[in-house]
């Protein structure tokens, strides 16, 4: 490296201005493009002139897999510099601090605290279906865009399923920000979405009792007893976090992968249906394991050299999806209702781990002023509930994989494309009622949805027999 | 100069080298450098001559390799097959084929990119360059930024750090590898007519020199319509079985 950063500095077209931030490996400094308008930052490594492996394969690898990310959840990169001349990174700037200086707040109210972690588990969603796992999930590494979007930033100890891992062939000792790792990354894996599941798991858990799961261990060795010791239970630090809350984040920091959310979609998911997670021992429990359970666990723990990985991240995702079911309950197209549920019940041999979400969706007049419910409302809604309810006997799924929702608007279609962008929703299932003069000119609402959705659907539709020819 | 289509160890294999060219032009590529051995092995050395030879003339580079070379040195070192394969090869070809084939250069270098059959460290003695430890003589006999090199038919890439470390990086075909610019790259471009890895597809590599991304190509092909041929002509039955395998 040849140039040193400094305020006034030009290079490829930048000039940089203050220096914002100065870090252990690197400094951020505000920089002006006279092409591009937006803010921006340079973030530059502090490469000393010496064998410097980790902050220079860091940055290697920050550089290969930054410009390939796309979307609200990452910043957008405007240019990467050449280690020849000084090895940078430009991106957008977003405006605000990290979250490490709220969460110094922490606990937060619950309410807060769902909209946070829900926001954050989307943006992990969004990384891991781009194929990369971040591996260095902390606070400090989550910005929040003025729309209230999380954006995830550092890709240093970051890995691309579809590039070489640099980091993993050059350091055999496990990296990660001890108080955040998870137990696999700690036996040195590097290509298991879920340790980023565990990760956000200890920052939900932050952001809910102002404690670390697993406190601030100062050495490797110390990051080990999170193999088989158990976190303080939330509730038992902070008595407002309801018991379906504990539920997720206990379940996001198990310490075997498998155990653990499949997919931070998932999470959120559950964030946004808290009537519908299933509680278990693990939400309702109030002090931590006793010695006999964690001598047991560490029995099993203590000569474990790793944990069985997903065959990659997209297939990570791919095994455990989120599939909407959009059911119309009226009487005349009951038939068609039991052939969609009969199209779930196949895709479950497919996909063992699928989620299903019933949606039913009550048209709303367009007149209709006030939101609230009246008297009869309150009633149909329930009444879809139930009936949603009744129409899925037979799903062979447990409860907590099964949810329902009853959704209102004045627009069906819109409805339902809603739901499935806010729920990471992977797959939508509905039935079309058949053919009519009417429709084809007015437009059906399975048409709108296969035009407008974000992701697949599939489009049920009961075979008829040929009108007769006329004449 | 932006998008390089890089093909090597053709092998007389007319079908393969059909379906790459195909490939190539959909992938929009612009400049073809072929590493070599364009015959050898397979049953069609007059047509792959030709066809090469039209593109060197339509600006197509082109490299010599061991089996171009061994046309015209019968004390060539090459196996027991190898051998059979361009002594029956040799008739076929006129005195202008050969003569194209034969005059070829050991290395190109174009920019920060060099062009050569094997290994870049003695490029006459056809070196395989097939580990991290015999990937190291290229990177130091040659300051070239990305060496591109062939005759493995095993498509491989290599980096070498700024501390002197050389790598061995997981190939992914199909998917765009950035060849950061911290480090030096040799890559081993998979072979058109004779691929060695266990799947029985045309390999090639396209290397955009402005997005500076390289990414490694497999086509599939009449397999069974170049074994045929083989079979007709009385080549060694090894050499079908290979193409079936792609092994």
């Amino acid at each position: 490296m040849k140039t040193r950063p400094q305020s006034g500095l030009q290079i490829d077209g930048f000039t940089l201005g203050d220096k914002l931030h100065e870090g252990g490996f690197a400094t951020i400094w505000e920089v002006t493009h006279p092409d591009h308008a937006t803010p921006m930052v340079m973030k530059v490594p502090k490469i000393l002139d010496g064998d410097d492996g980790p902050t220079i394969v860091g940055f290697e690898v920050e550089q290969m897999i930054l410009p390939r990310l796309e979307g609200v959840h990452v910043p957008r990169v405007y240019g990467i510099g050449d280690f020849a001349v000084m090895p940078y990174v430009v991106t957008e700037r977003i405006p605000g601090d990290s979250l490490l200086l709220r969460f110094r707040q922490a606990p937060f109210a619950i309410s807060d605290l769902i909209e946070l972690a829900a926001r954050m588990a989307d943006a992990l969603h969004d990384l891991h279906s781009q194929q990369v796992i971040h591996l260095d999930l902390k606070p400090e590494n989550v910005l929040q865009r003025p729309d209230g979007e999380m954006v995830l930033i550092d890709y240093g100890l970051s890995r691309n399923d579809r590039l070489p891992d640099l980091l993993a062939e050059e350091f055999t000792i496990p990296m990660g920000t001890f108080p955040y790792i998870a137990p696999e990354q700690y036996l040195g894996a590097r290509n298991d979405p879920r340790s980023d599941i565990f990760a956000l798991g200890a920052m939900i858990y932050q952001a809910a009792t102002g404690k670390l799961p697993f406190g601030k261990p100062e050495t490797l060795r110390r990051v080990r007893p999170r193999l088989w010791k158990d976190p303080v239970p939330p509730r038992a630090l902070n008595p407002a976090i309801p018991e379906w809350l504990q539920e997720i984040i206990l379940r996001a920091l198990e310490v075997d992968p498998t155990r653990r959310y499949q997919t931070a979609g998932q999470i959120a998911f559950d964030l946004m249906h808290p009537a519908q997670v299933k509680v278990t021992a693990r939400g309702l429990k109030l002090v931590q394991d006793n010695w006999r359970v964690v001598w047991h666990r560490w029995r099993q723990m203590r000569g474990i050299k790793r944990f069985a990985a997903p065959a990659s991240v997209q297939s990570q995702i791919a095994k455990a999806p989120i599939l909407l079911v959009a059911v119309d309950l009226s009487p005349e197209m009951e038939a068609l209702a039991d052939l969609l549920r009969d199209n779930v019940q196949r895709m479950l041999v497919t996909e063992p781990d699928i989620r299903v979400a019933c949606v039913n969706v009550i048209k709303t007049s367009r007149i209709t002023i006030d939101s609230g419910l009246d008297e009869a409302g309150q009633h149909l809604h329930v009444a879809r509930l139930v009936g949603l309810r009744h129409w899925s006997d037979g799903i062979a799924l447990g409860d907590e994989r099964l949810t329902f929702s009853v959704l209102e608007n004045t627009d069906p279609a819109a409805a339902i494309i809603d739901y499935a962008r806010h729920n990471n929703v992977d797959h939508i299932l509905m039935g079309a009622r058949g053919h009519s003069t009417t429709r084809r000119y007015l437009g059906s609402v399975s048409a709108q949805v296969v035009a407008e959705a974000h992701c697949s659907v599939t489009v049920i539709r009961r075979r008829s027999s040929p009108a007769p020819m006329p004449g | 100069m932006t998008r390089f289509a890089i093909l090597t160890d053709i092998h007389a294999n007319r079908e393969a080298l059909t379906a790459v060219l195909n490939d190539v032009a959909q992938r929009r590529a612009e400049r073809i450098v072929i590493l070599g051995d364009v015959v050898g092995y397979g049953p069609d050395p007059e047509w792959c001559t030709d066809k090469v030879r039209a593109l060197v003339e339509a600006g197509a580079r082109l490299v010599l390799g061991n089996h171009d070379a061994a046309l015209t040195d019968p004390a060539a070192d090459l196996n027991i097959t190898a051998r059979r394969a361009i002594n029956w090869t040799r008739p076929r070809l006129d005195a202008a084929q050969t003569e194209f084939l034969t005059r070829q250069p050991l290395k190109l270098r174009e920019d920060d990119l060099l062009f050569v059959h094997a290994s870049a460290h003695d490029s006459a003695d056809w070196i395989y360059v097939t580990s991290a430890a015999r990937a190291m003589p290229s990177f130091r006999v040659s300051d070239a930024r990305v060496i591109f090199c062939g005759h493995v038919h095993v498509p491989q890439l290599y980096s070498h750090d700024m501390s002197g470390r050389v790598r061995e990086q997981r190939v992914i075909a199909g998917a765009g590898f950035p060849l950061i610019r911290s480090r030096r790259w040799l890559a081993v471009v998979g072979s058109v007519g004779q691929p060695r890895d266990g799947r029985p597809l045309a390999g090639w590599a396209l290397y955009d020199s402005v997005l500076n991304e390289l990414t490694y190509c497999r086509v599939p092909y009449d397999t069974a319509a170049t074994v045929a041929k083989l079979r007709a002509a009385g080549l060694p039955e090894s050499l079908a079985m290979r193409l079936h395998a792609g092994a």
